[in-house]
């Protein structure tokens, strides 16, 4: 007996959009089998999991907070893997994002000027696309795989700014933690409202979701990075150049994910730290997926990661979940998710080894 | 062949077989019979259900409805492994061999079972003397010429001994020489019982060759004739179902303005496998139509490449277009200047299966017909160029938004080739016009191309299909490694003499093909 995978020969559109649906569905499902196992009340568990951080007004800035890096990331990321560019370290070229706008606000402590958070947007954006511009070179002349490069230049990223602060950088009052000193007032991200931690680095998310729109539908870069992803020889047909798309997209991606990176130390953390973030630079990738590498989808997407970090960080509290609850349930939806999608475009025959009539012959 | 007067039944015999797709029926209620040693045509455009057919009787697909009868018994064909079982052997149109394995290696790995390599390796060489398929098991596949390739497919049929062999447009990548070789081996199958279900759309071969043939149309039959007696003008008249237009054929002209120069064209391959190009030259003069004919894998990837621009050289003057060196511009700048190209490969270079047939419209024409301007793309133009293209050139597609994929061959063609020529191009450069494409759609694209050529421009068409050169072409020449032959008149030339500038600067004698090299190996 065998499995065979059959490729479908349509795929019915409302199919391609449900599958997110489902694999939701198919994730709280297991959730709730999970802590029925864990000795745990399962319905109110996911009560607080996934519901509570909707109900007020400060879990709503909260989701804004952490959705918004999220979105950032993964729009420059689905933008690369629509033209088969396998960016997979956002989370270095966001740490170098972080570092760089650090800098700028290091650099003009104390000063006062609003200049300075422009500055820092730039250097941000700069950081995160020279950490993407090692990959892409290494992809346009030597042919490397930017999956590995990218990969392991996030733990470079991470070394670097672990030097910084223990290092040159470290807080000369912050008791030897290795921490940068706190930024003053004008290298922080102002917040919009009172009482919350919301700044406008979300909306910088959305307008990024909204250009990469406008960018995959009315443009021809755009197209071009369509064209090169689904057909490379077409591409080349219709003149557009590979390598160009490359260094475009991880360029793109490092721009966006640096802008993350700085806004994170700008906002929330207001220094720099040796963990600057709960890894938003892999679950980007989640995000791009579920949301279908569309910069639509993705802002809906991004909410619901940003969901499973806050009920995560409730649940920890409120029912004792264990912090890698948070994991397994970002874990579990990338698997359903991919699972559907599989089943979406392939569907299973079993077949036994021997052809189940055999043929008779004269 | 007639039927058997001793009343034995049929080798093969198809009751109302029906198969339908989502949206399409692609069989219905097919019926015929093959007899033991009968060469039996089946005989449609593209689209009429042929290969789904066969694909049924080769247990790739299941019949809806209806059955098939093996010797008078209905038998149930799970899947080709039980095909091959009962002696259903099927030579496909593409084939499936590594390109960097042995002869004996690509056999072995199609045989059932493990297999003793020795004894095979006799086996090989056995069967291939006794047909007239002189192969060298222990060559590599991509040393061997297309011909040569499809013989490997060929013996590994015939290792299984098969009662019934299906073969898929044999003919389309042969020579003429390699053809006559086919058919003396396919003669001698069906002497010795073998039947023989022949797949093609060249009539003249089937007039040649076959006992009978079965016409279907719509995927349905729509006749059957004996091939002998009945015209080939008759059986393209029942393939299609109309009244074949006659070509409006050009008469001679004096030649004028040289639109297209190629001059000492040489270019090293950046293929595993590929041919490097050698000092290639040759013009095209306004209204002319000039065809560059060989064997497929002589050079034609590459010289298109480098004709269209996706590959670039370093003297500019080797190729000049109305007297401009282009030979360093890149497909945009040459297309901007008026150079036009359709590559044979529909699927994924001319098109991109997933998108719409507007979308494909930006791919080449989005500059020269202004889709886009400044960066910015024009959907609603766009979606008028690609309906323009559906009207004027006949697409059968529901409209600007279907997919590329959702077309058939002949109709994505037929798009492929309105899209450039409605671009009104000075030179246009055309691999494979009509390559897997029904009548109807080819006599549509060479009238076409015909037009173009009237008005003034410089055709280029790179085929395999000689048939189709001596109709379009006033005057071709023949690629072979790399290297083009001078260019001949094709109102003076003759079969033979292509045929033998094909074959014979293969580096082999061209009376003997093949055969003195291969035995000597293998002896």
């Amino acid at each position: 007996m065998s499995l065979k995978f059959e490729a479908r020969r349509e795929i019915p559109r409302w199919l391609v959009y449900g599958t997110p649906l489902l694999a939701i569905a198919l994730t709280i499902l297991s959730g709730y089998l999970l802590f029925m196992i864990l000795g745990l009340n399962p319905g109110s568990t996911l009560y607080i999991f996934l519901v509570s951080p909707l109900e007020t007004q400060f879990g709503l800035a909260e989701l804004a907070v952490k959705g918004g890096p999220l979105i950032l990331i993964a729009t420059g990321l689905a933008i690369g893997f629509r033209a088969n560019v396998w960016n997979i370290g956002a989370e270095g070229q966001l740490t170098m994002g972080a570092i760089f706008g650090a800098g700028v606000a290091l650099a003009f402590w104390g000063d006062e000027g609003v200049w300075i958070l422009p500055l820092m947007f730039v250097a941000g954006a700069l950081g995160g696309m020279l950490w993407a511009a090692i990959p892409a070179f290494l992809k346009t002349k030597f042919e490397v795989s930017e999956i590995l490069t990218s990969l392991m230049l996030t733990y470079v990223a991470a070394l670097v700014l672990s030097i910084l602060v223990h290092g040159p950088w470290r807080d000369p009052d912050g008791f030897n933690f290795p921490q940068s000193r706190l930024f003053t007032e004008a290298a922080i991200l102002p917040v919009i409202l009172e009482g919350t931690r919301l700044h406008v680095g979300a909306l910088v998310a959305l307008f990024a979701a909204a250009a990469a729109w406008v960018l995959l539908t009315y443009t021809v870069t755009g197209f071009q990075i369509k064209v090169v992803g689904q057909a490379p020889m077409a591409a080349r047909f219709a003149g557009f150049s590979q390598k160009g798309t490359v260094w475009f997209s991880l360029l793109l991606a490092g721009a966006l994910a640096g802008i993350a990176g700085m806004v994170e130390v700008a906002g929330p953390i207001g220094q720099l730290t040796p963990q600057l973030t709960p890894g938003y630079g892999f679950t980007a990738i989640i995000v791009a997926f579920l949301g279908r590498l569309n910069p639509i989808g993705i802002v809906l997407a991004g909410i619901v990661m940003a969901i499973s970090y806050i009920g995560g960080e409730n649940a920890q509290v409120y029912a004792q979940l264990p912090q890698a609850a948070t994991g397994v349930f970002q874990g579990m939806l990338l698997f359903y998710l991919l699972a559907s999608d599989f089943l979406v475009r392939y569907r299973i025959r079993i077949q036994s080894a021997k052809p189940r009539r055999e043929v008779a012959t004269a | 062949m007639t039927n058997d007067a001793a009343g034995a039944p049929p080798r093969l015999e198809l009751r109302r077989i029906t198969k339908r797709f989502p949206g399409v029926v692609a069989n219905d209620g097919v019926s015929f019979s093959v007899q033991p040693g009968e060469i039996h045509a089946l005989l449609g455009e593209n689209g009429a259900g042929k290969s789904t057919l066969v694909k049924i009787i080769y247990g790739v697909l299941h019949a809806d409805e209806g059955e098939v009868l093996w010797n008078g018994q209905a038998v149930t064909l799970a899947n080709p492994h039980a095909a091959r079982r009962i002696g259903v052997g099927m030579v496909f149109q593409h084939f499936s061999l590594f390109d960097g394995m042995s002869v004996l290696e690509n056999i072995a790995l199609g045989l059932e079972g493990k297999s003793d390599m020795r004894k095979l390796n006799d086996r090989i060489i056995e069967v291939s003397k006794a047909y007239g398929l002189p192969l060298d098991p222990r060559r590599e596949i991509h040393t061997l010429s297309v011909g040569e390739r499809q013989r490997v497919e060929i013996v590994r049929c015939l290792l299984q001994d098969p009662k019934l062999l299906i073969m898929d447009e044999p003919t389309s990548v042969l020579t003429p020489q390699e053809v006559e070789r086919l058919f003396g081996t396919l003669r001698q199958l069906s002497a010795e019982g073998c039947s023989i279900l022949y797949i093609s759309h060249k009539l003249q071969e089937i007039k040649d060759l076959c006992h009978h043939a079965t016409i279907l149309r719509g995927g349905k039959v729509v006749g059957e004739c004996d091939p002998a007696t009945e015209s080939t003008r008759g059986m393209a008249q029942m393939m299609i179902g109309a009244e074949l237009k006659t070509l409006a054929r050009r008469g001679a002209r004096p030649r004028t303005a040289t639109r297209f120069n190629v001059d000492n064209l040489s270019l090293a391959t950046d293929q595993p496998f590929g041919i490097n190009l050698k000092s290639i030259g040759f013009e095209v003069a306004a209204g002319e139509i000039f065809g560059i004919a060989g064997v497929a894998g002589n050079g034609q990837n590459e010289l298109m490449r480098a004709l269209s621009g996706e590959l670039t050289v370093a003297q500019p003057s080797s190729i000049r277009l109305d007297g401009k060196p282009v030979g360093n511009l890149g497909v945009e700048p040459r297309r901007a200047l008026g150079l036009c190209c359709v590559p044979e490969e529909r699927n994924g270079h001319a098109a991109v299966p997933d998108m719409s047939l507007a979308s494909n419209a930006l791919i080449s024409a989005r500059n020269r017909m202004k889709l886009a301007v400044g960066g910015w793309i024009k959907h609603d133009a766009t979606r008028e160029f690609a309906e323009r293209i559906i009207q004027e050139f006949g697409v059968k597609a529901r409209g600007p938004e279907s997919a590329a994929r959702s077309l058939s061959g002949g109709n994505l063609q037929k798009y492929i080739v309105g899209r450039e020529i409605l671009q009104t191009p000075e030179v246009l450069v055309i691999a494979q016009p009509t390559w897997g494409v029904d009548a109807g759609a080819a006599a549509a694209i060479h009238q076409a191309l015909f037009n173009l050529a009237q008005n003034g421009a410089g055709i280029v068409v790179v085929s395999q299909d000689l048939d189709e050169l001596l109709t379009l072409c006033d005057r071709l020449a023949v690629l072979n490694v790399g290297s083009l032959s001078r260019a001949i008149d094709t109102a003076d030339a003759s079969m033979e003499e292509i045929g033998l500038l094909m074959g014979g600067l293969h580096g082999m004698s061209a009376e003997v093909p093949a055969v003195h090299g291969s035995a000597q190996n293998v002896a």
